[in-house]
């Protein structure tokens, strides 16, 4: 039940999260079901003839109760619904290490840029300058804060023990902050079904501490595999059942040019697009805003998290 | 047009190799479906019924005639996904470790995208519009539904949408997109073969007959009730009928205009929901989930209907708490729109907006808990007889909770977040699907099903039925959740951890169980048949009813009434019978009545014509069947023998020999 079972700390809230939305739930849910039984076997025909009433068929009383009762029920859950989704959004920094220990001063977070390809993962390590493909190695306790996208179809980015998914979407920059704390193998994949590759679509999860990671680090290195444009644009080739790849070297801006669908020559980059299209609209039309000054470089609805 | 890959040979893209010649499996269904349509073929001409059943049936506007052909086209369609269940289920038991299982992945894609399909398309709406058009104008006091035309119309745009789904089981092959079929997979250079297609154009012919169903039921329900059926007077499967069609109404067309933009997406060149060119996938699964949720309303509504009248004959009581009943169901129908979101949580719409739609999609949890209890106290100090309808009911209050509960699990984001797309979240949609809206549509069919056909089901079958799908469901189901709770996503043909064998096993022997339940359903069927003269109801109210449709006789008679009903109360039959009513007998006046008509046949089946023809790029087709299509609609228009009375001589006779059945039975 790795779902119930996590070792990070926002799938742990998560799973929480569950666990008191179900037993605030069964108060009502378990006096249904024992009422449905004990009605049906106390009313049935023969059985209690003198309790028997065709025409009770209102009573100010109960109505007012079996509304109110799912009504608080459904308050409570609201506001736990309002707060967990502000506290769990995937967009918004950590603010704490685990349960027991806050986030400690001018801690950086790992950055990893996650790539979701047909039928593959690509995890790009920009301070590192690095990338792996279907591994995803994370130091135990550090922060991490990925930013994902997709080269063409609509992924979940889904690691059961280290949080909730996100969507991996062609055009978008989605992002997720999390953190793994305990060591540890395990795995990831996609949950949206994307076709024939999908169903192996499946990233390797190492949980190790900080100098195991360094030690990982440097043996990526060591690799004498490049990610260039052309390696990139190779390796977004449908593929299936991908093994695990090490690049010591990554191409500038990789990431940045896969968000913005610009990494084969040639291709003009969507924020370019749109910047370019709003310098056209200028003042030509109900379309023309000053607030679009920048441009768009996430291209995505989530540029303000 | 973007050229790709079209073609302008006669039979455009339509070669030997699309015939799935190399699939042991389709052949073996291919033998199997022919001969048994030979078979009914061969007995239809041996028996000389051909003239008969495009009489009486095909080209019937009698609106329980066209209910009854929308059962039979639900139920054959569910023994069509039911073995596409199995076969997942048989694929998902074996399929571990270096064994692949024996379907490969690209028959398996099709299969669970055809299985979602077909379940809801071509099996729940039908059995739902079966049993309104049934029942409804009966409840209502009604002789015919407002357009009768149009609903035997809309039944052959149904039934051509199914057909061609069924033919691309043997021409060539259906969508492997999953039964939304979200682009951007649903695009061209994902899937560039003809099954998104003949998903999308069998979806467009059946949602046109669905959306104009509903238009007529809307109509039929607002103009044609009986006098003194004021709205609150109306039974509540009426009342739930009215908030259904009036749903479809409003969602059918987004969903009709989603498919037609993915069509020019995939035919014209268009970039609607493409990556490309400012194409937007999540407009896609925007528009399909402002159809897509509202529709869970749409087929859920009229089970709680049913429930709701079964409750109270069953207990022979007034529906405990009416008035809050039918606000539970005008809240419901309003809030089913502003949910649609809670489908995508994990898009990242933000917090503010996921917190939205997950609260609003836990506030329908409240007036679906006060119907609950309604229920509940309907029977409190009730007078239960337990006759299978009564039983379903039973069974539905004790598995549909479980599922609400699941369901306002998944309406909180953040849980959401772990169990999105796995197969926790399958176990829910199916724990309400089966539980809230199968088991009423069979607590339904059984309860009216003597009144269509004047003897009652077979209640051993009925039983084992009963039984079948209730264990079945609970055997086949747990596992699934606890398997989603460990993490297995849905749509995978094939597992590396054999540590789950073991739930895919239990849960395959579940739908082994259900099986033994549909086969009990057909037998009880079958069997009533066999003995119908011993299950022969002749009052034509053999429950106890308290809604009008047991006021005549069964089966019922094409005019419905003699007279027209006049309704003082709720319950309109009881209060009938309570102050001792007596059935009229005789000063009958002629019926004026909905003359039969071909047209809606010849309609459908250009549009099954031109649907498959734009499958297959066979462009001249295409053009004169839709050409076709159009000149016949307005020709019919023309049509002016529309109607005839029946003479009261013949209304004489026929409640004549009613006043002597029921002679004979007091």
């Amino acid at each position: 039940m790795v779902v119930m079972n996590p070792t990070g700390d926002i799938a742990i809230q998560e799973r929480n999260l569950i666990l008191i939305a179900t037993g605030l739930m069964l108060l009502v849910i378990v006096p249904v079901i024992a009422l449905t039984i004990i009605f049906a076997l106390r009313y049935r025909k023969g059985r209690n003839p003198h309790a028997y009433d065709p025409h009770f068929d209102h009573s100010t009383k109960i109505e007012l109760v079996i509304w109110t009762v799912p009504l608080a029920i459904i308050a409570c859950l609201g506001v736990i619904t309002w707060t967990s989704t502000h506290k769990l959004d995937p967009f918004r920094p950590l603010d704490r290490i685990s349960a027991t220990r806050p986030l400690p001063d001018n801690v950086k977070p790992l950055d990893i840029q996650v790539v979701a390809m047909d039928w593959k993962w690509l995890f790009i390590y920009p301070a590192q300058g690095i990338a792996t493909v279907n591994e995803l190695e994370l130091p135990v306790d550090v922060p991490v804060r990925f930013s994902i996208t997709s080269t063409s179809q609509m992924n979940t980015f889904y690691a059961p023990t280290l949080a909730g998914m996100i969507y991996a979407m062609p055009g978008m920059k989605s992002m997720l902050h999390a953190v793994l704390n305990a060591p540890g193998d395990s795995w990831g994949y996609s949950g949206n079904y994307t076709g024939a590759g999908y169903q192996d679509m499946r990233f390797q999860l190492h949980g190790v501490d900080q100098n195991g990671f360094e030690r990982w680090v440097a043996r990526v290195k060591s690799s004498t595999d490049e990610l260039s444009t052309a390696r990139y644009l190779d390796l977004d080739q449908p593929s299936e059942k991908v093994s695990v790849m090490h690049f010591s070297r990554i191409a500038e801006g990789i990431f940045d040019r896969a968000v913005n669908r610009c990494i084969r020559p040639g291709m003009p980059c969507i924020a370019d697009v749109m910047a370019k299209d709003q310098a056209t609209d200028r003042g030509n039309g109900p379309m023309s805003s000053a607030t679009h000054e920048a441009p768009m470089h996430d291209a995505t609805t989530h540029a303000s998290h | 047009m973007h050229e790709q890959g079209f073609t302008h040979a006669p039979l455009g893209r339509l070669t030997l190799e699309s015939l799935p010649l190399h699939e042991p499996i389709l052949i073996g269904t291919f033998l199997g479906v022919a001969a048994l349509g030979l078979l009914v073929i061969a007995a239809l001409t041996w028996f000389r019924k051909w003239g008969w059943l495009w009489r009486e049936w095909l080209t019937s506007v009698d609106h329980k005639k066209i209910g009854i052909m929308y059962v039979v086209l639900g139920i054959i369609m569910l023994l069509r996904g039911f073995s596409d269940a199995l076969m997942m289920r048989a694929q998902q038991a074996v399929a571990f470790g270096a064994n692949q299982g024996y379907l490969p992945a690209s028959h398996y894609d099709q299969i669970f995208t055809a299985h979602g399909t077909i379940m809801i398309f071509f099996v729940a709406i039908p059995l739902v519009v079966g049993l309104v058009n049934f029942v409804m104008p009966l409840q209502i006091g009604a002789r015919d539904v407002a357009f009768p035309y149009l609903n035997n119309l809309s039944f052959w745009l149904t039934a051509a949408g199914a057909m061609l789904t069924m033919v691309s089981l043997f021409v060539g092959e259906f969508a492997r997109t999953g039964w939304l079929s979200y682009a951007p997979l649903a695009e061209l250079p994902y899937s560039p073969d003809t099954g998104v297609d003949y998903y999308l154009w069998s979806l467009e012919i059946a949602g046109i007959g669905t959306t104009l169903s509903a238009v007529n039921m809307v109509a039929t329900i607002i103009k044609m009730r009986a006098p003194g059926m004021t709205l609150m007077k109306m039974p509540v499967f009426t009342w739930t009928a009215l908030c259904s069609n009036v749903l479809a109404v409003a969602i059918f067309p987004a969903l009709t205009a989603a498919f037609f933009l993915l069509i020019l997406d995939r035919y014209a060149g268009t970039q609607f929901f493409t990556n490309e060119l400012g194409g937007s996938p999540m407009m896609y699964w925007n528009m399909v989930w402002i159809w897509g949720h509202p529709e869970v309303y749409v087929l859920v509504l009229p089970a709680f209907g049913i429930y709701s009248e079964i409750t109270s004959t069953f207990t022979g009581k007034r529906l405990f708490g009416y008035s809050s009943m039918v606000y539970a169901t005008l809240v419901i129908t309003i809030l089913s729109y502003l949910v649609w979101l809670h489908h995508f949580f994990t898009m990242g719409s933000g917090a503010s907006v996921n917190s939205f739609f997950g609260i609003a999609t836990m506030i329908i949890a409240i007036p679906t808990g006060a119907k609950v209890f309604n229920w509940l106290f309907t029977m409190y100090r009730g007078e239960i007889r337990f006759e299978l309808p009564m039983m379903w009911v039973v069974a539905f209050m004790l598995t549909f909770v479980v599922g609400g509960m699941t369901g306002v699990l998944l309406a909180v984001p953040a849980a959401d977040f772990v169990l999105h797309n796995s197969l926790f979240l399958v176990a829910h949609f199916h724990n309400t699907i089966i539980g809230g809206v199968v088991f009423g549509l069979f607590a339904g069919m059984s309860y009216w099903f003597p009144k269509a056909f004047g003897f009652r089901m077979d209640e051993f079958w009925g039983k084992v039925a009963f039984w079948g799908w209730v264990i079945g469901y609970w055997v086949a189901w747990t596992p699934i959740y606890i398997v989603g709770l460990m993490g297995v996503p849905r749509r995978v043909h094939h597992l590396d951890d054999a540590s789950l064998q073991p739930y895919f096993v239990v849960a395959a022997l579940g739908a082994v169980i259900i099986l033994i339940g549909i086969l009990g359903f057909v037998m009880s069927i079958v069997m009533g048949i066999v003995r119908r003269e011993a299950l022969r109801d002749a009052t034509g109210d053999p429950w106890g009813g308290r809604t009008l449709e047991w006021s005549t006789s069964s089966p019922p008679p094409a005019y419905n009434f003699a007279f027209q009903p006049v309704v003082h109360e709720l319950d309109a039959w009881h209060d009938m019978k309570e102050n001792g009513y007596q059935r009229p007998t005789s000063g009958f006046h002629p019926v004026h009545m909905p003359r039969n008509t071909a047209a809606g046949i010849y309609v459908a089946a250009l549009c099954l014509v031109f649907g498959f023809s734009m499958i297959w790029y066979i462009w001249w087709l295409a053009e004169i069947s839709a050409v076709g299509a159009v000149l016949a609609s307005i020709l019919h228009t023309f049509n002016y023998h529309r109607d005839y009375f029946i003479p009261k001589d013949e209304i004489a006779l026929t409640e004549d020999e009613r006043t002597r059945a029921l002679a004979e039975v007091a």
